[in-house]
Formats: C-alpha cells, sequence, structure tokens
C-alpha cells in the first residue's frame, strides 16, 4: 500500500510557558536567559524542607486560555506529583495535575488551506518546568536550574489532526492564542512552546487506531511539520513491509532529518502519581471566573470573522492582520483613528509590517509610526491632499524621522495640487513645449499617459493625475 | 543566679526579662552541662556554642538598651535536627544529608529565635524521623535519661532526653505518628502536637508531609504551651499553615492550675479503643488513676468510641511510606549532601548515593511507599487508606460531640531496652499504636507525665483535642500538673 491508502492520525501535547514574573511555586524571576543557576531559590531547587506556594496568577493564565477555547473550568482541582530521577528535576518528582486537571475539554480552532479547522482538547493542566542538562566537552554534565519551576500548561489534544501540516498549524494557532490572552511568549526556539506528537496510521476507512509513537524534541514549526512527515512514511514503510510498528518514544534529530528510538530503559517509567499533599486544592470562585471571563480580549478566530465579514477584508488580509495581536491591534488602532478599513489594511500589510522584523513590536509604545499617524496619512490620500505615489515616499519619512504625515506634507510642500487655474497653467506649457505630440494626440489617445507624465513631472509629482486628466482631455480634444 | 538543673523556661524567661540573671549566664551553665553530660546520653548531634553565646549576648544587650528581649528571652533551646538552621549543618540524623548547611532557615526556628530563644544546638533523632526509640539515628543513640539501657522513644528522642537531663531548657520536634509524645511519655516530660497547620512546615525537612506536625517539648505543661505560642500561627511560605488566629496557650495552660475544681464542666473522653491487651499494667492503672485525678479537678468522665482506631496502625503505614518514598527522592547527590565517589554513570550514581546515604529504616520506608503508589494499585493501598484516614477523622468529630477532650495513654509500655524491638520493624511500628490517629486527623494532642513505673521508668498521660483545640487541652494537662509531682521528678546525674 502507499501512503494515501492510509489515515494519519496526530494527537499533539503542547506545552506553554506561561509569562509569570515569579516561578510558579516560589519567588525567583521565571524570565528566560539569565547567566546559569541565577534565577533560583531554596524551593524551586527542591532544597530539603522547603514547600511550595501556588502563584495564583498561573491559575488566572490557565483558566484564560481555557476560557478562550471553551473548555470546561474545574473550579476545585488539584496538584500531583509525578515520580522520575533526572538531574534537572531537583525533587526527582515534578508537580503536576494527574486526575484533576484545571481544564477539561476545549476546541482550538484554526484555518488550514482556507478551510476552518477544529480540533478537540483533552485537557489543559498546570505543572512546573525542569531545568535544563548541559553536557561539556570535556564530558561533564552541567545543571542550570533556571528554568525549574518556571510555570507551564500541558495543552493536550484529541488524536483528531490528521497531516503534519494541520500539525504545525494547530501549533500556531496555540501560540497565537497564548499570545493574544497574554499569557505567554510562545517561542518554540527559545521553548517556551513546546510539542510532542503521538502519530498513528490506519488503513483508509478503519476505525480502530493504529499503533503510535510519540514524537519529541521538535523545536520549530518546521521541525514539527518535518518529523511528523518523516514519521509517517517511516510507518507506511514499516505496514507495508508487513511490519509491526512499536509504542515507543522516538527524537527527531533535525539535523540528520529522523526520528530515532530513544533507549527503552528511558522509557519504562511509573510515575506514581499522588496528590501533591503540600498544596490545598485549587478553588476559582463563581466571582473569579466571572470577572476572567469579562476579561477576556477579542480572540483571533473572532476577529477574523469580523474583519473577513463585516469588516470586509479578503480572508487573506484579514489572515495576516490576525495572525499577532498587536498587528490586529494597531490595525484597529488606525482604523478608530479614522482611516477607512481597506485602505488602513493595505498599509498596514504592505508598508508596516514590511518594516518591522517581529510584528509583534507593532505593539511597543514607541514603533515610529504609532496607528494615530498611520491613519493621519491615509486620511491625507483619501480627501485627495497627498498622492498616493508621493504618500509611500511621505509613509518612509514618517517612519524614519518620526514626524507626522501633516507635518511633512506642509514642510515639504508636497500637498497635491487639485487648483483647476494652476494645473492648467501647466498643462498649457507641457502641451506648448510638445507640439508634435499635442497635434497627433487625436489619432494616438495613448498619448495621454506621456503628457500626464510630464505634467506630474512640471509639477514635482504634486499633481492631482485625476484632475490632470481631466485638463489634458479638454484642451488637446 | 538560677541552678538550671530543673529550671523551667518560663523561670528563666521571667528572669532574663526581668534583670535578675544575665542570658548569657544561663546558657553558659547549659553548655557546662552538656560538656559534662551529653557524651554519655547522646543528645545533642551539633552544639553550637559560639553561636549560643552571640545570641544570649544579643539577648543581654537588647534588655539592656531597654527594647522588648522577647517572650523567650534567654531560653537556651534544642532543635531537633531536622529543621533547617541557616550556616548550621542540619542532616536529619542521615549520613545522605551529612554536610547540608541550609541557606535559609526555617519558620520556627526563626520565630523562637525572634523571641529571644537561644539555640544551644541540635538535637539527635531517628533518621529522617523515621522510628520509635532513636536507635536509627546514622550518629549515635539517644539514652533515656531515667535508665540508660533504654531507649528515649523516638523519632524526637534528642529533644525529649535534652529536656528530662536539663540539657536545654526547651526543645522542639515533629510527630508524625507520636514523635513528639511517646519520647516525651518515655522520657518524663511534656510534648505537645498542635493541630496541622497550626504551626509552619517551612523549612522542617519533610517525612510524610501530610502529617508532619511540629511541637514542643518541656518541662511543664506552661512550658510548652509557651514555645508553641511563639512558633504558632500562618506563614506564607507554608500553603498548609492555617490563617487563624494563635490562641492564648500559656494562659490557657495556667487556667487549668485555678481553684479547687478548674475543670469543672468539661467532659472528658475516655475511649475502650485505647486501653487494649496488651498495656503494661502499670501504664494502665498510673493513667486510670490520672483519670480519678481530673475527675477530682471537676471533670466530668464520659466514655466515647473511636471505632476504626484499630485500622489507624495500617492507615498510617500506608499513607507515611508513600509520602517519604517521595519527599526522600531528592536525595540524589545532584545537589547537596553525600556524593558516592567514583559512580561511572548516572544511574550508578544514584543508586550508589542512596544505597549508602539510607539507613535501613528509610530505605524500608521508601520500598514499601514506591511499591503503595506504583500504577494499578493505587486504589488498592493509598486511595484505600485516605478513605480510612477520613474514617478515623470521623471518629473523631463524632467523639467531640460528647466531650471536649479525650484522654488516653500515650504509649502502650514505658521504655524498652536497646535492641528489644530492632529485630521487629512490626512491632516497632506499634509503638504509635496511640499516636499516629491524632496525626491522621490532624487534630493536636500532648503527653504528659503521670507516674513511675516500680523500676522507675516514666508513664505518660495523652489527651487528645479538637482541630484548634490546644487551649483544652492545655488546660486539661495544666490541672492534671497542677495537682501532681511527676513532672518535678529529676533523673540521676552521672548514673547509669
Amino acid at each position: 500500500m502507499s501512503l494515501e491508502n492510509y489515515e494519519i492520525v496526530i494527537g499533539l501535547e503542547v506545552h506553554a510557558q506561561l509569562a509569570t514574573k515569579s516561578k510558579i511555586f516560589s519567588w525567583s524571576s521565571a524570565a528566560f536567559g539569565a547567566d546559569p543557576n541565577t534565577h533560583t531559590d531554596p524551593v524551586c531547587l527542591g532544597l530539603p524542607g522547603t514547600l511550595p506556594v501556588l502563584n495564583t496568577a498561573v491559575v488566572d493564565a490557565a483558566v484564560r486560555l481555557g476560557l478562550a477555547v471553551g473548555s470546561k473550568i474545574r473550579q476545585r482541582c488539584r496538584f500531583a506529583r509525578k515520580h522520575y530521577f533526572y538531574p534537572d528535576l531537583p525533587k526527582n518528582f515534578q508537580i503536576s495535575q494527574y486526575d484533576e486537571p484545571i481544564c477539561d475539554g476545549g476546541t482550538v480552532k484554526f484555518r488550514l488551506h482556507g478551510e476552518t479547522r477544529a480540533i478537540r482538547l483533552t485537557r489543559i493542566h498546570l505543572e512546573e518546568d525542569a531545568g535544563k542538562n548541559i553536557h561539556t566537552d570535556g564530558g561533564k554534565s552541567l545543571v542550570d536550574y533556571n528554568r525549574a519551576g518556571v510555570p507551564l500548561c500541558e495543552i493536550v489534544s484529541e488524536p483528531d489532526v490528521r497531516s503534519a501540516d494541520e500539525a504545525a498549524e494547530y501549533v500556531r494557532a496555540i501560540r497565537t492564542l497564548v499570545r493574544y490572552l497574554g499569557i505567554g511568549d510562545g517561542n518554540m526556539e527559545e521553548g517556551s512552546l513546546r510539542c510532542d506528537a503521538n502519530v498513528s496510521l490506519r488503513p483508509r476507512g478503519a476505525t480502530a487506531f493504529g499503533t503510535k509513537t510519540e514524537i519529541k524534541n521538535m523545536n520549530s514549526f518546521k521541525n514539527v511539520r518535518d518529523a511528523i512527515e518523516h514519521e509517517v512514511k517511516r510507518q507506511a514503510a514499516v505496514l507495508d513491509g508487513g511490519g509491526r510498528i512499536v509504542q515507543e518514544t522516538r527524537l527527531w534529530d533535525a539535523g540528520r532529518g529522523v526520528t530515532q528510538a530513544m533507549r527503552s530503559k528511558e522509557q519504562a517509567h511509573d510515575y506514581r502519581y499522588f496528590p501533591e499533599p503540600d498544596l490545598p486544592p485549587v478553588v476559582v470562585t463563581d466571582a473569579a471566573l466571572a470577572a476572567l471571563r469579562d476579561g477576556l480580549p477579542e480572540l483571533p478566530e473572532d476577529r477574523f470573522a469580523r474583519y473577513s465579514g463585516p469588516v470586509g477584508l479578503s480572508q487573506q488580509d484579514a489572515g495576516v492582520l490576525v495572525a499577532e495581536r498587536e498587528i490586529a491591534a494597531y490595525y484597529d488602532a488606525a482604523v478608530a483613528a479614522g482611516a477607512p478599513a481597506k485602505r488602513a489594511a493595505n498599509w498596514v500589510i504592505n508598508e508596516v509590517l514590511a518594516r518591522v522584523a517581529d510584528a509583534r513590536r507593532l505593539g511597543d509604545a514607541d514603533v515610529p509610526v504609532p496607528p494615530a499617524a498611520l491613519a493621519g496619512l491615509v486620511t491625507l490620500v483619501e480627501n485627495g491632499t497627498l498622492s498616493g505615489k508621493l504618500a509611500k515616499d511621505v509613509f518612509t519619512r514618517m517612519w524614519t524621522e518620526r514626524r507626522t504625515a501633516a507635518d511633512i506634507v506642509a514642510a515639504e510642500g508636497l500637498a497635491q495640487v487639485s487648483d483647476g487655474g494652476e494645473l492648467e497653467e501647466a498643462c498649457k506649457r507641457v502641451i506648448a513645449a510638445h507640439p508634435a505630440e499635442a497635434s497627433s494626440f487625436r489619432s494616438n489617445p495613448k498619448l495621454m499617459g506621456f503628457f500626464v507624465g510630464a505634467v506630474m513631472k512640471e509639477t514635482g509629482g504634486k499633481a492631482n493625475p485625476k484632475a490632470v486628466n481631466e485638463i489634458l482631455r479638454r484642451l488637446l480634444g | 543566679m538560677i541552678d538550671v538543673r530543673g529550671a523551667t523556661a518560663v523561670a528563666i524567661a521571667d528572669g532574663v526579662r526581668a534583670g535578675k540573671w544575665l542570658a548569657r549566664d544561663v546558657a553558659e551553665q547549659y553548655l557546662d552541662r552538656i560538656a559534662r553530660l551529653d557524651g554519655a546520653l547522646g543528645c545533642y548531634l551539633l552544639v553550637d556554642a559560639e553561636g549560643a553565646r552571640r545570641r544570649a549576648d544579643a539577648v543581654d544587650a537588647a534588655r539592656k538598651a531597654g527594647r522588648d528581649p522577647g517572650a523567650l528571652a534567654g531560653v537556651p533551646l534544642g532543635f531537633k535536627d531536622i529543621f533547617c538552621t541557616r550556616g548550621i549543618e542540619t542532616t536529619c540524623a542521615s549520613k545522605v544529608l551529612r554536610g547540608f548547611v541550609p541557606p535559609y532557615e526555617s519558620t520556627v526556628t526563626a520565630r523562637l529565635g525572634a523571641a529571644g530563644g537561644v539555640m544551644l544546638g541540635k538535637l539527635n533523632m531517628d533518621e529522617f524521623a523515621m522510628g520509635s526509640s532513636n536507635e536509627n539515628s546514622s550518629v549515635k543513640p539517644v539514652r533515656n535519661p531515667w535508665s540508660r539501657e533504654h531507649v528515649p522513644g523516638g523519632s524526637s528522642g534528642g529533644s525529649a532526653a535534652s529536656i528530662a537531663a536539663s540539657l536545654c531548657a526547651g526543645s522542639i520536634g515533629t510527630d508524625t505518628g507520636g514523635s513528639i509524645r511517646q519520647p516525651a511519655a518515655l522520657c518524663g516530660v511534656v510534648g505537645v502536637k498542635p493541630t496541622y497547620g497550626r504551626v509552619s512546615r517551612y523549612g522542617v525537612i519533610a517525612f510524610a508531609s501530610s502529617l508532619d506536625h511540629p511541637g514542643t517539648f518541656g518541662r511543664t505543661v506552661e512550658d510548652g504551651a509557651a514555645l508553641l505560642e511563639v512558633m504558632a500561627g500562618a506563614d506564607p511560605l507554608d500553603a498548609t499553615s492555617i490563617p487563624a488566629p494563635v490562641g492564648r496557650y500559656r494562659a490557657a495552660a495556667r487556667a487549668g492550675r485555678e481553684g479547687s475544681e478548674p475543670l469543672k464542666g468539661v467532659r472528658l473522653g475516655v475511649p475502650d479503643e485505647y486501653f487494649q491487651p496488651g498495656m503494661d499494667a502499670e501504664v494502665e492503672a498510673a493513667v486510670r488513676a490520672a483519670l480519678d485525678e481530673l475527675a477530682r479537678a471537676g471533670a466530668s468522665i464520659v466514655k466515647v468510641s473511636l471505632p476504626h482506631t484499630k485500622y489507624a496502625i495500617a492507615t498510617y503505614y500506608l499513607v507515611c511510606t508513600a509520602e517519604a518514598s517521595s519527599n526522600l527522592a531528592r536525595y540524589d547527590g545532584i545537589r547537596y549532601g553525600l556524593r558516592a565517589a567514583d559512580a561511572r554513570s548516572l544511574e550508578e550514581l544514584y543508586t550508589s548515593t542512596r544505597g549508602e546515604g539510607f539507613g535501613a529504616e528509610p530505605k524500608r520506608r521508601i520500598m514499601l511507599g514506591a511499591y503503595v503508589l506504583r500504577a494499578g494499585y493505587y486504589e488498592a493501598y493509598y486511595g484505600k487508606a485516605l478513605r480510612a484516614r477520613r474514617k478515623l477523622a470521623d471518629d473523631f468529630t463524632a467523639a467531640f460531640a460528647g466531650c471536649d477532650a479525650i484522654v488516653t495513654p500515650t504509649s502502650p509500655v514505658p521504655a524498652f531496652k536497646f535492641g528489644e524491638r530492632m529485630g521487629d520493624p512490626l512491632q516497632m511500628y506499634l509503638a504509635d499504636v496511640l499516636t499516629v490517629a491524632p496525626n491522621l486527623a490532624g487534630i493536636p494532642a500532648l503527653s504528659q507525665p503521670c507516674g513511675f513505673t516500680r523500676a522507675g521508668l516514666p508513664i505518660g498521660l495523652q489527651t487528645i483535642g479538637p482541630a484548634l483545640g490546644e487551649e483544652i487541652c492545655f488546660r486539661v494537662a495544666g490541672a492534671y500538673e497542677a495537682r501532681t509531682k511527676w513532672h518535678e521528678r529529676l533523673p540521676p546525674e552521672g548514673a547509669s
């Protein structure tokens, strides 16, 4: 059988770090990138006698995520200890959630090749991150515990994903959501968003699941796609050859482009879960739940529906604008400041986004052209003060010089000339300078372009092309 | 100058606060006693003489400067070596923690220090608080000051023996299944286990998190109450600590001394389940006599029933081993404490460190706990134990509908001899039979001396209160103490 004869079945476990100030159970900073072992304290190091105390900001973040995907929020839930020995795990158990996750169910929606997809969630639960082992060239192993105790929420999907592309888009949708909610930065390269995939194949039409493998170590969207694609091909080849898939954990080796089985010893875990006795149950009151629900921002898919529906943008443009909360917020602010919706979308997509490496910078207070300034420029074009051609140059100057469009237009005398008398004089001068072309105009109307160009040149580009057209047609016709 | 032998903590504090004697002089006397007497008893794992002098001098300086030197001004204290002390080695009497110097202070010891208490040193114990005889210390056994062939009880053996032998005026311990009350009974001193959450566990090295109760030892009920009053109260570093205001424990202990019938209107429950065959006849007789004394103090004695008592030991050993196997997982040689030399792989580092570092009892409990929690068996063991625990707690709730406090023996037997029970862990575990249920229920209980055997070994009386009912326990115990002289008896000095 070839690949088309199999249905691909994928379930994903996404770990999103929550961007709280301090760690989930202690006071040291949860920020990324500090010198090794400087963001630590006795609790996150699991020193004897220390006790975890829950950072409630973490609960709020998980509840917001749960509400955003329509989960059922468990208003009373518990933490549990998950045991395994590893040097990066200071207590040799991880405080996680087991039989009482904070969120049950839910759906992550996104678009794939223009179609809306909805992947069901099993659960979302909270846990602490582990530290990081570093193996030196000298054969020594070091451990950095800065990451130990950074809050994580694990988002577990049902086996609803049907392709590697869809898996990557699903993870991207979670990243967008996490960023919209302001609860994490979703950076796969820095590990603040991580993903494991359970992959299996079954003959098309079959209802029972095939044996799955778990793929780990995919630290970019491209990795997710490539790893799953490779694993699907590998499994298909095994099945085609009459073999059986072994249930195992496989690591993606991005350098070699293959998945490889972990040693079976590393997989034989009995986590010996039991309720964490040092933490009382987590309680989310009705009032707290209502407040968190009221505080939810407009979510990406709702924004998409608004832009592509009532606002009237193309699906393509709407998709670009909702990709990051900061783009959409920038766009909405420009429209609120008076820019017409479609024109503003073009400016944001073609000019503004082209000038920032990371679109999230549009949320910065010192963005060179704030949304209101963009609206000012678009309005000048819309009311005919500035020609569309000059507007692009003006925008460039706004971006580099941090000046408003009105300021640049006034200072440089760039206002579009629509005044009939002034333009007529310019047209007459041009016609007089080109008698041969003028006389052949009737037989060759294509010369209109030549004359308009000449008038624009004569007026330094400030002439209103529509008005010039009318005057020339009258004078030459 | 006060003679510190037999001195109470409150008498020392009163004298220091009043300027009758210097904290420094008091500390020197205790340090001298430790130097002379502790070699034969083994109470201390570490004596911090310089630190003690510095702390005592600070108390004296505060008083001279007109500042309040604190409720426990100049009281020499011993801390069970399970309490983390900043800058001072803390080992839980285990090889695996040898050399561990915490960079932080437990909430309890910080509060005692802030109240003017003067820590003399760290006290011996059963390794990781696992044991009932102090024979499980990896360093040395503690000897019972009343008879050196006998155990002091455990696991807080050093804490109890050091009070009996006047090697400190107040001490602290932890009680997971009786580890304060049983050694208090066997050494003839007062031992107090408060309500779960009443005292912060921050900085107290965990054995079984849901059962560990930090508490106090003193020569008198008021001493035990005075230390508790300082230690108790909510702590932002312990999520299981209780926010309720701290009771007036010393006042409750003193109230028991007032009038001819200080317990008038108090109903004391006596459960048949705590007087079972196998109990030592002298212990039973002493406890029955104590009940008569309490009746003469005005209390009415009522029968209560705690029908699930027979499940307490089994329940306790399921819960405590499960939690212990988890809490002791962190001792792996990676970050602190013992690291086995010459390990060639990570797995070997783990197995050698833990193999060399833990004694037989922690190993036994880690294995039992790992078994209890293994996949597929959780419901049969741990899940069932949690349900039994609920039933045991419900027993107490029902009993307290008909009484204000429950009075029982603390230990069914007086101190036993070294080696007598070491070969039989089950027999050793039964030493806790009368003390574990209050831990499972999280309710307060204390032990106080109520007599001596003909051989001269102390006998303990246990008073159990409802949740946050420390005050009624102190009141009952204070009344009994005021009518008896047991607490005034001192063990022989320097004799065997």
